[in-house]
């Protein structure tokens, strides 16, 4: 009842602007917008083209994910959280498992972190590769859009070869990975990547350095350094501010700090820098998939630890241990030791963070997830007011929010 | 058969004949099919193969059958009135610019004339001003339309149209006044006459596309602007207005919008044609002395459309490679930087008139 006291007083607040001597106008850009990727409400008000208000209306997409994943095991959260981030749900994937291994005190062998590397690296590309795509589109650069979709395309069919769906991939497990590489599989991506940079370098001429882009972009959502913090941006936004905070550098986990990359800053903040550290961040990426496709190690894809991989079927079968242990998994489900963590992983769009209580028992207490693009979603109003309606598209398409991430 | 040839001979039913063939045969067929080319053009750019699935049994004619398709849909949607809308402006919106971009093509000489009869619905003494009233009243489609709709995107799209229109209006007139000084006339036949000279002896035709080049570049410009494709399509503001001011339209209404913009693509480009690329003049023909008459009318002809298909396809080539222009860039480019250099061309025109005249 309260909310709906609330939204009607607010709804009476801005009407009572509109009054035939005001010159500002209240406009409902979205739920259902083309420009609202995923459902989000912006409450703008316009004085002609100009933007003097907003009022950002989020949980759309709301599904309980956090709530869902206290009534399950948990190792039945791993599906959940495909549906997350869902243009790079590998990188959820890995991080929730991470976080539950970290509660474990284990770690991966090593050629699962390597191939988790790698696959995350993909995802990260599909993920910068549809924002940038989307911001293109949005101001009239459709060409890029779909050049940019067909070199993602080439990427989900790695995806799809190593985990068997393009979406709901539900691929890491506790301790490794429900998969190895496929045969030819590295072979496959090295072709793959040649014809992603060939694909990468035509886009750079089409758009990087076209005027009418450049003004598009250049000044519009400016944002300094102390605000970004203030507002808690963290991924490409953040860097794009000029502050080089990277998770994979910052706090390194799995072997990123076997592998070289740099990390691109921009300085304004502005969407064009967005641009460019995604542009730049799809090349590093390219090349910490070449080195770890390089120093991939032979072994083991997941771990052999009792009461964390499900026992072989013949095991099952055939011994007293291997059925009891199957038993239990999937009866009382895993049962990580008693505390709480918290994992921060580097996603697409920023710190992709898993706060995580545990009982001891095979359900969890409390799944806490910390999506990157709530907090850039928050600063909205504060990067779109003073500019025209028409940079909406484009700061908001930079902002790359994901409703399933968002309104989880 | 005497007395049928004698009817069609009376000029106004000679006039009415030939609207009926310049519109039926040329503009229409041609707008129409440049929706199928726009979107073949646009797959072979971004690598994809386009529309294909519509058939008949087996037959799907490379996709030409979705013209077809296309239409019976839009006839057979519905045609919805917003609540509030002003009903008769809207329902009057959609033909001015379905007029506007129609009307070009009467005044347009497609070959030259055989004896007494022109290939020509009209060769009026004011000519080209007479286009520019006609363009001008196409701003009223989109003015109407986003006024009437009785929605904040659409009345946004509106404001934004004639904003654009209105200011792109003053140098289209600006740029082409070059033109005017340079033949020395407004009436197109003229125009397109004067551009049948040559210098050097027989080595360049005077194409206006020569003689001006600043303002074919300055009225090409103006024109794009004019019909409101991209890069200059912010009165449609696909990704923030939805679709600008004919939001709300649904059905044939829809489609007369989007043919009205068609047929105004091949309208630029046979303005093009006709007052840059020396009209249906073939450039060196007349060398030829002994050319039958059918032959060059003929040649003419596809001469004509060699040139109007090659601007209709440069128009699409635009869409689909450059970004758009944000409404305010437009309007300060139009305003700070195009108008000055047509204003700049005008005077270093009439200084070579005067000087070398």
């Amino acid at each position: 009842m309260t909310d709906m006291t609330t939204l009607q007083s607010r709804n009476a607040s801005m009407s009572s602007n509109e009054d035939s001597t005001s010159s500002v106008m209240t406009i409902e850009i979205g739920p259902a917008h083309p420009a609202m990727h995923g459902i989000v409400r912006f409450t703008t008000q316009l004085d002609g083209e100009l933007i003097v208000g907003m009022e950002t209306e989020i949980g759309y997409l709301h599904r309980g994910f956090e709530k869902e994943s206290e009534n399950s095991k948990w190792i039945q959260v791993i599906p959940y959280t495909d549906r997350l981030n869902y243009v790079s749900p590998l990188l959820n994937n890995i991080g929730y498992s991470m976080a539950v291994e970290k509660l474990y005190g284990i770690e991966a062998p090593r050629r699962a972190e390597f191939t988790r590397v790698i696959m995350g690296e993909i995802s990260r590309i599909t993920d910068h590769l549809t924002c940038l795509a989307a911001v293109a589109m949005e101001i009239g650069g459709f060409t890029f859009f779909l050049w940019a979709i067909k070199a993602r395309e080439y990427l989900w069919e790695l995806v799809e070869e190593m985990t068997g769906a393009r979406l709901t991939t539900n691929w890491t497990r506790f301790g490794g990975n429900s998969t190895d590489l496929p045969d030819g599989f590295l072979s496959e991506l090295s072709d793959r990547l040649i014809k992603l940079k060939d694909v990468m370098a035509e886009c750079d001429k089409l758009l990087t350095r076209n005027k009418i882009f450049i003004d598009r972009v250049k000044d519009v959502g400016c944002f300094s350094k102390e605000d970004a913090l203030s507002f808690g941006f963290t991924g490409p936004l953040l860097r794009a501010c000029g502050i080089p905070y990277d998770v994979r550098r910052a706090d390194p986990y799995s072997v990123y700090n076997e592998l070289d990359f740099e990390i691109p800053v921009g300085s304004t903040g502005d969407c064009f820098d967005r641009y460019l550290v995604r542009m730049e961040e799809i090349q590093q990426s390219i090349k910490i998939i070449e080195q770890a496709a390089d120093k991939l190690p032979e072994g083991p894809y997941m771990t052999d630890e009792r009461m964390l991989r499900y026992p072989d079927k013949k095991d099952v079968y055939g011994n007293i241990e291997g059925l009891i242990d199957h038993f239990k998994l999937v009866m009382e489900g895993h049962q990580p030791p008693a505390g709480e963590i918290y994992m921060p992983i580097e996603g697409g769009n920023g710190e992709v963070g898993f706060y995580l209580v545990s009982d001891g028992s095979g359900d969890p207490v409390r799944v806490r997830l910390r999506p990157p693009c709530l907090n850039l979603v928050e600063a909205m109003p504060s990067m779109t007011i003073g500019h025209y309606v028409a940079d909406i598209v484009a700061i908001f398409g930079s902002i790359n929010m994901i409703g399933g991430e968002l309104d989880r | 058969m005497d007395i049928l040839l004698e009817i069609i001979m009376i000029p106004a039913v000679l006039a009415l004949i030939k609207i009926v063939v310049i519109i039926l045969l040329f503009a229409l067929p041609l707008g129409t099919l440049l929706t199928l080319m726009e979107r073949k053009w646009s797959a072979m750019i971004q690598d994809r193969v386009g529309p294909n699935r519509a058939n008949i049994g087996s037959f799907t004619g490379h996709g030409l059958l979705h013209l077809a398709a296309d239409g019976l849909k839009s006839i057979f949607k519905e045609d919805c009135i917003p609540r509030g809308a002003n009903k008769f402006l809207y329902l009057l919106a959609p033909f001015f610019g379905m007029i506007s971009a129609v009307a070009i093509f009467s005044i347009i000489p497609i070959a030259g004339p055989i004896g007494d009869f022109t290939f020509q619905v009209a060769d009026v003494e004011p000519g080209l001003l007479f286009i520019f009233a006609i363009t001008s009243l196409s701003v009223y489609g989109a003015v109407l339309a986003g006024y009437s709709s009785n929605s904040k995107f659409a009345l946004l799209g509106g404001t934004r149209a004639s904003a654009q229109m209105i200011s792109y209006e003053v140098f289209m007139g600006l740029a082409l006044m070059g033109v005017f000084m340079v033949y020395g006339t407004t009436r197109v036949s003229g125009i397109v006459d004067g551009q049948n000279e040559y210098w050097f002896g027989n080595l360049i035709p005077m194409w206006g596309v020569f003689t001006q080049p600043l303002g074919f570049i300055l009225f090409f410009t103006a024109l794009v602007a004019e019909t409101k494709r991209p890069p200059f399509d912010a009165p449609e503001g696909e990704s923030e207005l939805v679709a600008g001011y004919f939001l709300e339209y649904s059905g044939m209404r829809w489609s007369a919008f989007m043919l009205a913009e068609y047929i105004a693509i091949v309208g630029v480009s046979v303005l093009m044609t006709t007052l840059f690329f020396g009209g249906y003049h073939v450039p060196w023909l007349h060398l030829w002395e002994s050319a039958p008459q059918w032959l060059v009318t003929i040649l003419q002809i596809i001469k004509f459309s060699i040139v109007t298909i090659f601007f209709c396809w440069f128009q699409i080539q635009l869409r689909w490679t450059v970004p758009k222009f944000r409404f305010d860039q437009t309007m300060s480019l139009g305003w700070k930087k195009l108008l000055p250099l047509s204003l700049l061309n005008l005077f270093v025109t009439a200084f070579v008139i005067l000087a070398f005249a």
